[in-house]
């Protein structure tokens, strides 16, 4: 197989290890968030639950900020134009990002409880809106998006945002992610906290789990009806170009279609449900760190089933057809990835290497601080 | 047919950058330079064993958290809105600029983020010097992050190791090694980090003398002080330095940028005499300076160390660009053509004869009939031209007036660090008041250098993404100007209130300042609990 086909390959396996990656560490912190208010019920509980993310949300919010730049570098044509035409949802997430910090840095370095009352609001919002738009547009991705290119490789968009927060499909996905956050975010209160956090914790997780299961079904059952996109003809090999040299058709249950050729892919969505339904019941067995890592194989489970729809197609469009962003014509270059992978190969071993040092630095209960205690988190 | 780019929007979103590139680099200085700072106090506390120095680094340690929580978080804006807001340009030069920024994330910034969480609560969980190895991870980190995005920066300035590929439309990534070692990066790397240790002596020192005009904790301040007061001697010659080894490039790379910077409308061929702008009231409107001092004999030597190199002036450079303008336009329609129709060879022959000015072609678009170049003929190509040659000159008035405020800016620091340094050296810093308070009040100093620095930088790239290669113009994303008002506003709103609530907690805790020290009673509630906790967490409680 020519190299470049290959390497194409590698970085999309490589895209949905990121995309993986963020959805199961930043979504854990983003579930503590999303929790927050409900498993604490008065100031020390709730920094109780922040510091169980405490030393960790700051390398883990990195998930996310790499996975910005390598998709940049890697997929320079999906970066420019994902990132564009879901401008306002971008934004929204962006100031959800930003904010989280913010709110982990200031809240318990003022005494008033109207300053703190507020920032765990802040918390709520900037949990489960990021989330909520993480899944949302992987979902709108799977229905098409309407986008074309001019001949210099300007993208124009031909629908408006409102559509893409709003459509049904869309919110369905938006909230399996925000279910799956709140799972993993419970899972690791459980794991770091004490009671009664913990097992409040417990019982709103476990409840998620189930939520994410149906959610996921019927999801499931929306995609094989669902306008899907088949590519007829482009050359893998092909020079990046999104402009010209494919010919993709819209064909109702198309997303199917990879299915019904590998039967062996069935075995991810598999997978997915497996994990959800043995890991709510491992945390209501008060098992958490099996719960945890069954929830991040039910969220590989859940991308891997997006991944195996769609493949070839990264970005479909539904305004023109043969211009969908596919894994063939939207990458970066030979020379380009082939850097990246070395810098991958030395750097990615390395970063799980201090990360796993650093939590088992970190390992073990955190109780409730001292109140009078007015040191971060 | 395509939109039509749409002038306001361009704006719009080059104010969006602007404003939260600045902001950003409010807090990156201060991490660069403080989290050295940070180790060098640490450095001696673990050598020398005596806590003070510990009790230091954990009390500049909390100001140094507030600042780095903000800088991580404005700094995600700054890697998404290439993709948000510059689709074209993120299309254009995604291949080689994405590169730097994805190895920026892998290398640097995952090393710090994570490592910082064990520095701030790590104290009682590992050895001292293994929490040293972490801080200078930390501080090593947020170099290295600063190392690659400047590189990333170097590429915008001086474009080098990329090819344009007509069948991708695109400049696509061709050599690492001319990427990496570009000269500008380089100069601009070391210029930028020292300016953040510059930034972070300034920090430490001018509260340090705070803490001696009001008699807290002499300890720790005259301490800090003397570490501060000569870390900013050293970092400020450096400073100076690496800004004068980037003229002495610019010049070469960037010649409009630096004639802009110097205010130089006509070429003086009287090298050695050439006189230097002190001061000038440029108008570009009218092509001249309203209003200059100059001194004689200062120009070539100090732009170009050499006393016969020709330093061209913005007229002429603007009429180098007309040729270039003509060739650029004739090479964009060819391309056009070639990309309707891959095997028109002709195009393509035609295109790569004047592929090397394509960028001027770009450049002309905003001034052809409908931003259509194949609509310049015989009748406007003249007047196109001559708009496209004069678009190339930045905004002089702003790029002379930033670099000038830079460098003053710059060696009045280094007068009052050598001050500070020398008296502090000889213990005779608190016989000095009036010192004392020159250094507090001199806190905002570095960030005013470091922000007309940056607008040196980047106003005088303009009107280029990509040094011509890429016009601003169209390097924008095809937004409704509602949606880039809903996000200027966006940001407006939250940065200011950020920054707001930064400035209150700096202020409180800068003011609470280290209180007396109560070690060996910091360890953790039974059960581990927030064994992690710092020291620093308890001195703040005896004044409540």
């Amino acid at each position: 197989m020519d190299l470049y086909i290959g390497l194409k390959v590698l970085w999309w396996v490589l895209l949905g290890v990121l995309l993986m990656g963020l959805a199961i560490m930043v979504g854990m912190d983003m579930g503590v968030g999303t929790l927050l208010r409900f498993v604490g019920k008065n100031d020390g509980e709730r920094r109780q639950a922040l510091n169980v993310v405490g030393p960790h949300w700051d390398g883990n919010q990195v998930w996310f900020i790499l996975g910005g730049g390598a998709i940049f570098a890697a997929w320079p044509t999906l970066y420019a134009t994902s990132f564009s035409v879901f401008y306002i949802v971008m934004i929204l997430l962006l100031f959800s990002m930003i904010l989280r910090p913010v709110a982990f840095e200031y809240r318990s370095k003022v005494a008033s409880s109207k300053w703190r009352e507020s920032w765990d609001w802040v918390f709520l919002v900037s949990g489960f809106l990021p989330m909520f738009v993480y899944g949302a547009a992987i979902g709108n991705i799977l229905e098409g998006v309407g986008f074309h290119f001019g001949w210099d490789g300007q993208y124009y968009q031909t629908e408006s945002f409102i559509w893409y927060l709003l459509n049904p499909f869309a919110i369905l996905s938006g909230l399996l992610a925000v279910s799956m956050s709140v799972y993993q975010g419970g899972a690791m209160l459980m794991l770091r906290g004490t009671d009664p956090i913990a097992s409040r914790a417990r019982n709103y997780a476990s409840v998620a789990g189930i939520i994410a299961i149906v959610l996921f079904i019927i999801g499931g059952f929306m995609i094989s009806g669902m306008t899907g996109y088949s590519l007829i003809s482009g050359d893998p090999g092909m020079p990046a170009n999104a402009v010209s040299g494919q010919v993709v058709h819209a064909v109702s249950g198309a997303w199917l279609d990879n299915y019904a050729a590998q039967p062996i892919l069935w075995i991810i969505p598999l997978l997915a449900i497996a994990g959800m339904l043995l890991g709510a019941m491992m945390l209501r067995a008060n098992k958490p760190i099996l719960g945890w890592w069954l929830g991040a194989i039910a969220w590989i489970g859940i991308l891997g089933t997006v991944a195996a729809s769609m493949f070839p197609f990264l970005m479909p469009s539904s305004d023109n057809l043969n211009q969908s962003l596919t894994v063939w014509n939207a990458s970066g270059s030979r020379y380009n990835l082939i850097w990246m992978t070395i810098f991958t190969l030395i750097f990615v071993p390395t970063i799980l290497a201090y990360t796993t040092w650093c939590f088992r630095v970190m390992r073990g209960k955190v109780n409730p601080p001292n109140p009078a205690d007015d040191h971060a988190y | 047919m395509d939109m039509l780019i749409n002038p306001t929007v361009v704006e719009l979103s080059r104010l969006q950058f602007a404003l939260t590139a600045l902001y950003h680099f409010l807090f990156v200085p201060l991490t660069l330079g403080l989290s050295f700072l940070l180790a060098t106090m640490e450095s001696v506390y673990v050598i020398t064993g005596k806590p003070i120095y510990k009790e230091m680094t954990q009390f500049w340690g909390k100001l140094f958290a507030i600042n780095f929580a903000l800088g991580v978080a404005t700094g995600l804006t700054m890697e998404f809105e290439f993709g948000t807001n510059w689709s074209m340009y993120s299309h254009f030069v995604g291949d080689i600029f994405g590169t730097p920024l994805a190895i920026e994330g892998l290398m640097a910034f995952f090393m710090e983020s994570t490592f910082v969480g064990i520095m701030f609560f790590g104290w009682d969980r590992i050895s001292a010097k293994a929490h040293l190895v972490v801080t200078y991870l930390v501080a090593l980190g947020s170099n290295l992050s600063a190392l690659w995005i400047l590189i990333a920066n170097g590429f915008m300035q001086d474009p080098r190791g990329g090819t344009f590929d007509p069948n991708t439309m695109r400049l696509e990534f061709s050599s690492f090694v001319q990427l990496i070692f570009n000269e500008d990066a380089q100069a601009k790397f070391v210029h930028t980090s020292i300016a953040g240790f510059v930034t972070g002596s300034m920090f430490v020192m001018g509260i340090s003398a705070f803490y001696l005009l009001t008699n807290k904790r002499k300890d720790i301040a005259l301490r800090s002080f003397r570490i501060a007061a000569v870390f900013g001697v050293i970092s400020t010659i450096g400073v100076v330095t690496l800004g004068d080894a980037l003229g002495f490039i610019d010049v070469k790379a960037q010649p409009m940028k630096v004639a802009a910077m110097e205010a130089i409308w006509n070429t003086d061929y009287n090298t050695a005499s050439a006189p230097w702008n002190l001061i000038a009231f440029p108008d570009k409107a009218a092509g001249k300076n309203l209003f200059e001092i100059g001194i004689p004999y200062v120009l070539t030597p100090l732009l170009t160390h050499s006393e016969d190199t020709v330093i061209p002036g913005i007229h002429q450079l603007v009429d180098e660009a007309k040729p270039k303008v003509v060739n650029g336009i004739k090479a964009m329609v060819a391309l056009k053509e070639y990309n309707h129709d891959h095997s028109n060879v002709q195009a393509l022959a035609t295109f790569k004869q004047y592929q090397a000015d394509m960028g001027y072609g770009f450049l002309a678009m905003q001034y052809a009939p409908d931003q259509d170049l194949k609509k310049v003929d015989a009748s406007n190509l003249a007047s196109v031209v001559d708009k496209t040659a004069h678009e190339t000159v930045p905004n002089v008035w702003v790029e002379f007036w930033a670099f000038r405020i830079m460098v003053a800016l710059g060696f009045i620091m280094l007068a009052i660090f050598a001050f500070a340094a020398y008296f502090s050296l000889k213990n005779e810093v608190e016989k000095h008041p009036l010192l004392l308070k020159v250094a507090l009040w001199s806190i905002p100093l570095p960030w005013f250098a470091c922000e007309f620095g940056w607008i040196t930088a980047e106003n005088g790239r303009q009107p280029w993404t990509v040094y011509d290669m890429l016009p601003t113009f169209v390097s924008a994303s095809s937004h409704s100007v509602g949606y880039m008002i809903f996000s200027l506003i966006g940001f407006v709103l939250l940065y200011s209130s950020f920054i707001a609530a930064e400035m209150y907690l700096m202020f409180k805790y800068a003011r609470l300042g280290p209180q007396a020290s109560h070690h060996g009673h910091d360890k953790a509630p039974a059960g581990g609990g927030m064994a992690g906790q710092p020291a620093f967490a308890k001195p703040s409680l005896a004044k409540k």
